[in-house]
């Protein structure tokens, strides 16, 4: 029983259910999707970047570059969803928020990616 | 380069992950504790963004103020809370960065990438220099001057920061290793194309054998110079095919041996395989007759191996009193002076101190000079702090390992065509060899010339070519002219011109060059770039052979005037 094993999955998994819940639900409603949600779905998906730092192998860093690809949506997710309601003060409209949404199905996506290889990694060790 | 990054990464995962925990809580914090407007009434909290920009200018301490409107108590409370969280969260990042840097493994890493990287990049033809002590500087110090490249690979860090201090013409990729493990010896850059040779020269044999044959093994072309110090090792070395052994002991009995039967030729061997640049050594003329032999280690043994059969018998003072068995062996350090009479020193004509002790070689020598002051002293210097020791003492022929090898490497790495000179001087006789040495020192100025060579091809010689494809013909005297001044010659001699595999010697002044001629040549330090100027440069060449400085368009008169070529002669 691995510590270490049990914290990378946590983390891995958790980030990808935060994408997950964030995402679900209409895509030009922005009362179906909480903004503390995408919050804490960016915290998770970093820490699991940094989680994944250092691995010289070749899944690693497939693994890494996915964790980062999730990063940069979700980054720029919140930064729409920034700029829309302080910067231009336009509010959260539809338009608006079918980008934020959908920004953060890319990350999904790179999320889902992840949790497959996770997958893959643990059948290959067979233990 | 990338295990570098790596390293870092990994050790910086804990910091992050802190720094990442803390700007969430804060920022969460921040967004959900509920604000106060101007009048006193509550107001909603933060948005997240207002939050996130709050605690980006706390948590780096830059500090604008309550932003957009002054705090709720309550806010003012958590603020407080973050700014701890993240100020230390920071400072700890900025420790294990800290930490990283002066970690002494992650040092040596950053070292080794750095050193593999300048090694992949190097475009001139290198020498790979295992071990650089005493022996290593020294050739790493010639190899400088006449302008070859190398990389060092040496064990003790101490040395290794000596090296920096050297005042070499271009910055040496130097890496502190054990020779002996192939990995290293790959880094150096073993199998680079540009790999010209290895040279195994650390203290250690065994060392040196498993340089040889990690070379032999993985680049078979690449020529491996190893030094042996015992002739187990050496024939050891010899087995798997190593290109040149190097035994400093058994070279100088040579050289003794030489020095006893031909004066004359060794004088002139010692003249040109010196180092260069460093004083003429004194004329030494060891006598025939018996001699004494203070120690019976190896370089004794090979001293009374070589001397024997010039007829020379030996008496062997040694502390266990061994000794070959057609001589007499007296037990003994021979320091004090009653071993030495009773070893017939006042007799005796030469006596070798060959002990590996300094001072016990220094006290050996002393000694037999007050009891016979005509015998003929040679003595042995292991370490060159004691040089100013041996110096003082002034011996007749004094014998320093690592000069001996260092010379040696030198001779075979810098002139190939020299080795056949030398060999060439055994058959002569003496008369010979002391014309010719009259004529090096005339031209050398007390110092020790350079020897090296040139071919007159295209890459090293393109003017000359271009001459002699046009059908002139000059001779070894118009090369020999100073192309600042051409009625004053070069301080320098053509010592052998091979051509298509004979040996032309001491070539006269008039003889005539033909393309693909290689020249030996022997003469000052500044000789060598100036000859190289005449060869590849055309107005150079020019004014060498006819007198004229011409500028550009001689080209034209050249070719179309051949009665301005004979001129000049």
């Amino acid at each position: 029983m691995n510590l270490e094993k049990v914290l990378f999955g946590f983390f891995i998994v958790l980030a990808a259910t935060l994408n997950f819940g964030f995402f679900i639900g209409e895509i030009d409603r922005p009362e179906l999707h909480n903004v503390y949600e995408l919050f804490a779905a960016i915290v998770v998906s970093l820490i699991a970047t940094v989680l994944k730092f250092g691995d010289r192998t070749q899944i690693g860093a497939v693994h890494l570059s996915t964790s980062l690809v999730a990063d940069l949506q979700l980054i720029a997710a919140a930064v729409t969803w920034a700029v829309a309601v302080h910067v231009t003060g336009s509010g959260m409209t539809p338009e608006i928020t079918a980008s934020v949404v959908s920004l953060s199905g890319g990350a999904l996506f790179a999320n889902v990616i992840s949790v497959v290889i996770l997958i893959v990694e643990t059948v290959m060790l067979r233990r | 380069m990338n295990s570098v990054f790596f390293l870092v990464l990994r050790r910086m995962r804990a910091p992050l992950i802190a720094l990442i925990v803390a700007y969430a809580v804060s920022v969460l914090g921040m967004s959900l504790v509920p604000g106060v407007n101007a009048d006193g009434t509550p107001a909603p909290s933060m948005s997240i963004f207002h939050a996130f920009y709050f605690i980006s200018y706390t948590a780096t301490t830059i500090g604008f103020g309550e932003i957009p409107t002054a705090f709720s108590e309550a806010q003012r409370m958590w603020a407080t809370v973050c700014i701890y969280l993240t100020v230390i969260t920071w400072s700890y990042m900025i420790l294990t960065i800290l930490a990283l840097v002066q970690d002494k493994a992650f040092q040596q890493t950053l070292v080794a990438s750095r050193f593999a990287r300048r090694v992949k990049h190097l475009r001139a033809p290198f020498y790979v220099i295992c071990g650089c002590g005493e022996t290593g500087s020294l050739i790493c110090r010639t190899l400088d001057t006449l302008g070859h490249d190398f990389v060092i690979v040496e064990k003790d860090e101490y040395r290794v920061q000596e090296l920096d201090l050297e005042d070499f013409k271009t910055d040496i990729p130097t890496l502190t290793a054990d020779a002996s493990l192939p990995a290293n010896l790959l880094v150096a850059g073993l199998r680079h194309p540009k790999c010209r040779g290895v040279l195994a020269l650390t203290n250690n044999e065994e060392c040196n054998l498993a340089v040889a044959i990690t070379v032999r093994l993985l680049n078979p072309q690449v020529p491996v110079l190893a030094r042996a110090r015992t002739p187990l090792v050496a024939g050891n070395m010899a087995s798997f095919g190593t290109d040149h052994i190097i035994n400093g002991y058994e070279r100088f009995a040579e050289y003794l041996a030489l020095a006893v039967s031909e004066p004359e030729d060794f004088r002139l061997v010692e003249i040109l395989t010196g180092l260069p640049g460093t004083p003429l050594p004194e004329v030494h003329r060891p006598p025939h007759g018996h001699w004494i032999v203070c120690g019976y280690g190896s370089f004794g043994k090979a001293v009374i191996r070589h001397l024997a059969p010039m007829g020379i018998t030996s008496t062997v003072v040694d502390p266990d009193e061994d000794g070959p068995p057609t001589s007499r062996s007296l037990r003994g350090l021979g320091t004090e002076a009653s071993t030495l009479i009773d070893a017939g020193i006042m007799e005796a004509r030469g006596i070798v101190a060959a002990s590996d002790d300094d001072i016990n070689n220094l006290s050996i020598a002393m000694t037999a000079k007050e009891l016979n002051p005509n015998v003929f002293v040679v003595t042995r210097q292991n370490q060159s702090a004691n040089g100013v020791l041996f110096d003082t003492f002034d011996a007749d022929f004094r014998m320093v390992p690592t000069r001996i090898v260092a010379q040696e490497c030198i001779a075979i790495l810098a002139t190939p065509l020299l080795a056949r000179f030398l060999a060439g001087i055994r058959n002569t006789d003496e008369t010979w060899s002391k014309a010719v040495s009259s004529r090096v020192e005339a031209i050398c100025d007390g110092l020790v010339p350079v020897v090296w060579d040139v071919r007159i091809e295209k890459t090293a010689a393109p003017a000359a070519c271009e001459a002699m494809k046009k059908g002139l013909r000059f001779c070894v005297g118009d090369l020999m002219r100073d192309n600042a001044n051409r009625d004053e010659r070069f301080p320098a001699m053509v010592l052998m011109i091979e051509r298509a595999g004979k040996d032309i010697v001491l070539p006269d002044d008039d003889f005539l060059l033909e393309s693909g001629d290689a020249l030996l040549l022997a003469g000052q330090h500044r000789v060598r770039p100036a000859l190289e100027l005449t060869m590849q440069n055309m107005h150079a060449l020019e004014y060498v052979l006819t007198g004229n400085d011409a500028q550009g368009g001689w080209l034209w008169r050249w070719l179309f005037a051949p009665q301005s070529k004979t001129a000049a002669h």
